[in-house]
């Protein structure tokens, strides 16, 4: 038999890794997974398969649907972006200065975390409402935040804003700083060494969390329904309609509804990642 | 285009001990310049101070005529690569050599095309043609170390600083880019200062040698200088694999242990220190002015043997070396004769020799 033989490639399902337990890890993660995250998913696309695809369309397309759907991906959308900007921010000064208090106000970054959600949601609205400290500051100027699409957005940002500062704080903290004195001795200023060396470096971290956020905005309830005002057509999100269709017992509208969010959820998600691993590879990572 | 660097009294404290002690330094232009210390004595925080990196808390630092001491490190205009490279690492090679020219302001900025020529040479300079398209990630050690001497002469600087340019890479590769680096500097004339803890490297490579300890200049000469003539003990310590014997010291001769030579001693008489290198003592028949020593063990190194003799109870031992076919064995008694004389008084303060 000659050595070609027996070295000969084999179609295998994994390439063969040197570290041991990949049919162990990989069966429990994907049990685990199937558990926690595929089942439920999938009786709840099962559900609103009793409809059919013309069915969960007609829904999709009523035009209450519609506009509730609009307002919860686009202000869900803004909400993140607002928090890649203020989370990078936040993260830059509690990784790179030193300064008194730094470490309660990196405790209270994940403030959001814990406060159960209605709680932020008054306290949002009781702050932002015309006659609430800020309102009443903003009121002379015919700005309303509280009952409008303005006011989700301020809850989302609020909910939103831990994903990205975690996420971009270690990077940040990790960061080569000789990268920047090496920019900064060839004649690169600061905005341009932070603008063509920083961001850059940051790009994949400051995509995972801007994806983490997006997604606990979009399905944010607790907080936005008390500052949203509620009213259809402007400032009414899906996941409220879900809650409105499953009090009035209708399972399979609701499961419609959920399954067109999961839809334009995974796909958004999907991009983002897709986004994520081309960044990651400029980076020279596998 | 090469300008002269000078230090004067320039200094560094931090957290209250000082890094860099109210030094004076001369580089002259167009001249390479090895800093060459032990670790913590202050070459780094010196290079730093050199290229702007650090704020100097006393002195002046001078290149050429132009006072440089409040300059930021983007107008100084330097060179600088570090130990571990520092390349961007989401740019291309060649993007990372055009970095500097491509972050001028517009006025000075050259077209896109002058900096793709510019690119272009320097990827001949250093060797790396064809790899321009690469990413940092995708070159081995040797090679991105040259895309990091690249990306620094693309600015045209006026002084290279190198922070233990070779530090990271192994020997084999230490010794190639070496060479290939005071080529480089032959060819591009640029006044060259360079940070080493290998004295090896900074003998071979350099025009001159500044030896630094505990953030002070302690000698600065050409290689033959800081081998042959020594101007304290702590450089005749460091230098040239020398070990230290404590002796006594009277006008023309010497005690060590229990055995005294006639040597020229200068002034020095007292308590003094003694300094030793393998190639000072020579084998040689019993006599008035040689020394017997035990031998302690024999070993091969390259070319020739070592041996480690002793020349009394007590006294650390004192390599040796001798030709490859001699048959000096452990226990024998040795006689050798010392061709160099590098004695120093321990009275100094300072000036103990010791390498902490």
């Amino acid at each position: 038999m000659s050595v070609a033989a027996l070295v000969a490639p084999r179609a295998v399902f994994v390439k063969p890794s040197p570290l041991p337990g990949f049919g162990l890890t990989f069966g429990f993660a994907l049990t685990y997974l199937s558990l926690i995250v595929l089942i439920p998913l999938a009786v709840l696309v099962w559900r609103a398969s009793g409809l059919g695809l013309d069915g969960i369309w007609r829904v999709a397309t009523e035009p209450r649907v519609l506009a509730a759907l609009r307002t919860s991906f686009v202000t869900a959308a803004l909400a993140a972006l607002a928090n890649a900007v203020f989370g990078v921010v936040v993260a830059w000064v509690l990784s790179r200065y030193s300064f008194p208090g730094r470490r309660l106000l990196d405790a209270v970054v994940d403030l959001p975390f814990a406060l159960p959600t209605a709680v932020a949601g008054i306290a949002l609205a009781a702050l932002y409402a015309p006659n609430g400290w800020i309102g009443s500051l903003l009121a002379p100027f015919d700005i309303r935040i509280a009952y409008t699409p303005a006011g989700i957005f301020v809850a989302l940002v609020f909910i939103g804003l831990p994903f990205v500062v975690r996420t971009v704080q270690p990077v940040l903290e990790d960061l080569d700083r000789e990268v920047e004195e090496a920019s900064a001795t060839l004649g690169a200023s600061r905005g341009q060494t932070v603008r063509r060396v920083v961001l850059p470096l940051l790009a994949p971290a400051i995509l995972t969390g801007v994806a983490l956020a997006f997604a606990r905005a979009v399905g944010e309830y607790g907080s936005v329904i008390f500052i949203a005002g509620n009213m259809p057509f402007r400032s009414e999100i899906a996941p409220l309609l879900i809650v409105m269709r499953l009090e009035e017992f209708d399972y399979t509208g609701a499961s419609a509804i959920a399954t067109i969010m999961l839809a334009i959820s995974f796909a958004s998600l999907l991009a983002i990642n897709a986004l994520q691993a081309v960044s990651r590879r400029r980076l020279g990572h596998a | 285009m090469a300008v002269a660097i000078t230090a004067q009294g320039l200094g560094k404290v931090f957290n209250g001990t000082a890094a860099v002690d109210r030094l004076d330094l001369a580089v002259e232009p167009g001249e390479l310049l090895a800093l060459l210390g032990p670790s913590g004595s202050g070459k780094t925080t010196l290079l730093r101070l050199v290229a702007g990196l650090e704020a100097p808390d006393a002195g002046r630092l001078l290149f050429g005529e132009e006072d440089a001491t409040r300059l930021a490190a983007r107008q100084r205009r330097v060179g600088f690569v570090f130990q571990h490279y520092a390349l961007f690492k989401h740019l291309t090679v060649a993007d990372n050599i055009a970095y500097g020219l491509r972050v001028r302001p517009r006025r000075t900025r050259p077209p896109e095309a002058e900096i793709q020529r510019r690119v272009g040479e320097l990827l001949d300079l250093v060797q790396l043609n064809g790899l321009g398209k690469r990413r940092p990630a995708q070159l081995s050690g040797g090679q991105r170390q040259r895309v990091a001497l690249a990306r620094a002469l693309a600015v045209e600087p006026r002084v290279l600083l190198l922070d233990e340019p070779f530090g990271a890479l192994d020997a084999q590769v230490r010794r190639d880019l070496r060479r290939w680096l005071r080529d480089i500097h032959e060819r591009t004339g640029h006044t060259t200062l360079f940070v080493t803890h290998d004295q090896e490297e900074a003998l071979e490579l350099a025009d001159r040698v500044a030896i630094l300890n505990r953030g002070r200049l302690e000698q600065i000469g050409t290689p033959d200088d800081i081998l042959d003539r020594p101007a304290t003990a702590f450089v005749a310590g460091f230098v040239g694999e020398a070990v230290r014997l404590a002796v006594e010291a009277a006008p023309g001769t010497i005690r060590i242990g229990a055995q005294p030579i006639s040597i020229p001693t200068g002034d020095v008489s007292g308590p003094a220190a003694l300094f030793i290198r393998p190639r000072d003592l020579l084998v040689c028949d019993d006599g008035p002015d040689a020394l017997s020593a035990r031998v302690i063990a024999v070993r091969r190194t390259g070319p020739a043997r070592r041996a480690d003799i002793s020349f009394g109870p007590g006294l650390p031992a004192v390599e040796v070396e001798l030709p490859a076919t001699s048959s000096v064995r452990k226990g024998d008694t040795l006689h050798v004769r010392l061709t160099a004389v590098r004695l120093f008084s321990s009275s100094r303060r300072g000036d103990d020799g010791r390498q902490s």
